[in-house]
């Protein structure tokens, strides 16, 4: 069964990121908060789309669904901040 | 008519679509039913839903076409939006009310 520790580690190797979050504990539901300095530039869909390249096939084959916060570490710091 | 082209017909002929599983009044996935939630809390009643359940070739198609792996999936006027965490955030931040406006126009 696919766990929230190997799902971030599989994002963490395709993706250079500052921070990530994964729960779920059912190995199919999973919720991540990931934040990139890849993202930068990017809009939301175009974020997405770079986590998703990262998990590459385990996306179509074992996840059922991942809920997504993307941040640039800018956006952020600001959300921390708030 | 290839699923690439069926699909780009669908998301240009009608203002605002939305792919899912199940119906509006009959979703068959939670994310599904509720990005048909937000629309409806934007006071969007009247959009086009293709259930891809019934449309198997489409929910393949759609997959490739927004290079998005993953159902929901909401476009208007013709733009992939996202799927059901973007339509979410777009929501809570006011962004998609506005998006949805001038679509209705």
């Amino acid at each position: 069964m696919l766990t929230a520790s190997e799902l971030r580690n599989t994002i963490v190797k395709g993706l250079s990121c500052d921070h990530v979050e994964v729960l779920g504990d059912d190995g199919q539901h999973f919720e991540a908060v990931i934040v990139s300095p890849q993202f930068t530039g990017k809009n939301r869909v175009q974020q997405h789309q770079l986590v998703y390249l990262a998990l590459g096939d385990r996306m179509r084959s074992e996840i059922h669904a991942l809920a997504m916060r993307t941040f640039t570490p800018d956006a952020w710091a600001q959300s921390v901040n708030k | 008519m290839n699923v690439q082209e069926k699909i780009r017909n669908q998301v240009t002929t009608n203002a605002i679509v939305l792919y899912m599983k199940g119906t509006p009044q009959s979703p068959q996935c939670g994310f599904s039913g509720a990005t048909v939630q937000i629309l409806n809390a934007c006071g969007v009643q009247d959009f086009a839903t293709v259930d891809v359940l019934a449309n198997p070739e489409i929910r393949d198609g759609i997959k490739a076409y927004a290079n998005w792996p993953t159902i929901p999936q909401l476009y208007i006027k013709g733009e992939f939006v996202g799927g059901s965490d973007i339509v979410r955030e777009m929501f809570e931040q006011g962004e998609l009310q506005k998006l949805l406006q001038t679509a209705q126009v």
